[in-house]
């Protein structure tokens, strides 16, 4: 019971992390019906300017752990989601009008960018974020161990997907934002300015995955350059069980994945992790290619 | 005069659509649009909702000129169309659909009235305001888009084809409104293949062939026109 439910809450904590970044594919998709393969390289960059903000700005000397890890978070997500939006620009936009996969080759050309660049700036050995900053100690909840880093990661990542969650569904920009995932030109003709609902997208899904990348490198403790590719992978697994497209399909999408895969990671074996994950993805599209939460097609002709 | 169109041009990539189409619409009229199926009036009306881009030609509102203007700029200046096929939000909610039209709108206790009326000309969207908007029948498809663009407080109203696909007895309903929403003040611009029923509520109207405009008349002269009649109102 014990390993089960340290099991679980390691789970949960991966499945943050993997909902956080899953957000970042389904909201782009769900706008712009394209897979941004360079999200992934995005979460990235969250946890080498993690990193070196942590390290060059001595944040939590100064504020203290929580608070300092707290300014972190904004900044990081703050920096990348300003990634994002010049990665919309410079990759995205000129082919708006092309063909779809144009699009995808220039997403695959950028998320290439993106990771050789990180190679050439910190190298392209795994870089360690320093252990002596961060709390090792353990919480004890209700008898059960648990590591303090794993369950601010469940906290952070549940706030950021309610907060999420809340925008979407209850401001008048997010609504305008499902609008135009629904039918931009009926957007169009509702005075919404769809651009700007893009900019908007590739502001907050970007901002998300940063700070994801922060997490991993937060829990973990080392991080890589080329990691962006795997979690990406895992987290795009995440947004396609969910239902592409689809936000609380994401969440859901990506908890479940990091319990399914921990679970399968302590019962079976720890090698498996990875094709556990993606024997879950060929699963769902076999069984039912909507995702669990799928599209809710209630469109009548 | 509240709207002008002039000598407009567009194209779908190599093939152009309209060939210099004029027409003007005076506020608080009721213009119809006739035609047959590809004749270019979904194609006009696009045009002037700024969801296409013309290639020559102008297009004035108020004076002003706007057939460069982004289509999310002209609804706040008070141009709405309900669509062609009309695109409504399927997986949101009619109220949410509704709160959408009033996207450019900031005055709450304007929103608030609006609403109101708009659920007085159409009370079956009060009724099934928390429902999503794809589960409702076409008439009620077509009710919500109209109030959608309702919502925006348009000077002008854009309509394609309200009737299509309809039972006559709900065409009969949704013309009766559109005479109240133009007796409110409103501008009415209706594109529509089921001549009749357009020009009887209209005051005037354009006959479209093939990218132009070959006839325009006062409407009960057009009803009265033979060329009309055997064409387009069944002899």
């Amino acid at each position: 019971m014990e390993e089960f439910l340290q099991q679980l809450t390691n789970g949960l904590a991966v499945g943050g992390i993997y909902a956080l970044i899953a957000l970042g594919y389904t909201m782009v998709y769900g706008v712009l019906k394209l897979i941004n393969f360079a999200h992934g390289d995005l979460f990235t960059y969250g946890a080498y300017l993690g990193l070196t903000l942590l390290t060059s700005l001595a944040l939590t000397d100064r504020l203290g752990f929580f608070m300092g890890v707290l300014v972190l978070v904004l900044m990081v997500m703050g920096l990348v989601a300003v990634l994002g939006v010049i990665l919309e620009r410079a990759a995205y936009r000129p082919l708006r009008e092309s063909p779809r996969l144009s699009a995808v080759v220039s997403a695959l050309g950028a998320s290439i960018f993106l990771q050789n660049t990180l190679m050439l700036i910190y190298g392209a050995r795994f870089q360690v974020y320093p252990d002596n900053i961060l709390p090792v100690t353990a919480l004890d909840l209700f008898g059960l161990q648990v590591p303090v880093m794993r369950v601010l990661i469940v906290l952070a990542s549940v706030v950021m997907m309610v907060t999420l969650y809340l925008f979407i569904q209850k401001t008048k920009i997010g609504t305008a934002i499902r609008a135009a995932a629904i039918d931009q030109g009926a957007a169009r003709l509702m005075g919404i300015d769809v651009n700007r609902v893009i900019l908007l997208v590739f502001l907050l899904g970007p901002a998300l995955g940063g700070a994801a990348g922060l997490m991993v490198g937060l829990y973990y403790g080392q991080i890589n350059f080329t990691m962006g590719w795997v979690y990406g992978m895992k987290a795009f697994t995440a947004a396609i069980l969910g239902g592409i497209g689809n936000i609380p399909g994401a969440m859901i999408g990506g908890l479940l994945l990091g319990v399914v895969e921990a679970m399968g990671a302590a019962y079976l074996s720890i090698a498996w992790k990875d094709a556990i994950a993606f024997c879950v993805l060929i699963l769902i599209l076999i069984v039912r290619p909507t995702g669990l939460l799928g599209e809710r097609v209630a469109d009548k002709i | 005069m509240l709207l002008e169109v002039e000598n407009l041009h567009v194209r779908y990539g190599n093939v152009e659509a309209l060939h210099g189409v004029s027409l003007m619409v005076r506020q608080g009229e009721i213009v119809a649009i006739l035609g047959a199926n590809g004749a270019g009036k979904t194609t006009t009306l696009s045009a002037i909702s700024g969801l296409l881009r013309s290639s020559a030609g102008e297009i004035r509102f108020e004076g002003r000129s706007i057939h460069k203007t982004p289509a999310h700029q002209l609804v706040a200046m008070g141009i709405a169309q309900a669509p062609e096929g009309r695109r409504i939000f399927g997986t949101l909610t009619v109220q949410e659909n509704l709160s959408l039209g009033a996207f450019t709108q900031t005055d709450r206790v304007r929103i608030a009235k609006n609403l109101q009326w708009i659920h007085e000309l159409f009370p079956v969207l009060a009724e099934r305001r928390e429902q999503l908007a794809g589960t409702l029948s076409g008439g009620e498809q077509q009710m919500l888009a109209i109030g959608r663009a309702l919502m925006a407080q348009p000077r002008i109203l854009l309509l394609d084809e309200p009737s299509l696909g309809l039972a006559p007895l709900l065409v009969k309903t949704i013309f009766q409104t559109l005479w109240e929403i133009s007796s409110a003040g409103v501008t009415i611009v209706l594109v529509e293949q089921n001549a009749h029923a357009a020009l009887k509520l209209a005051h005037r109207g354009y006959v479209m062939e093939v990218g132009k405009i070959v006839l325009e008349d006062r409407a009960e002269a057009l009803l009265a026109n033979s060329q009309v009649r055997d064409a387009y109102l069944g002899g």
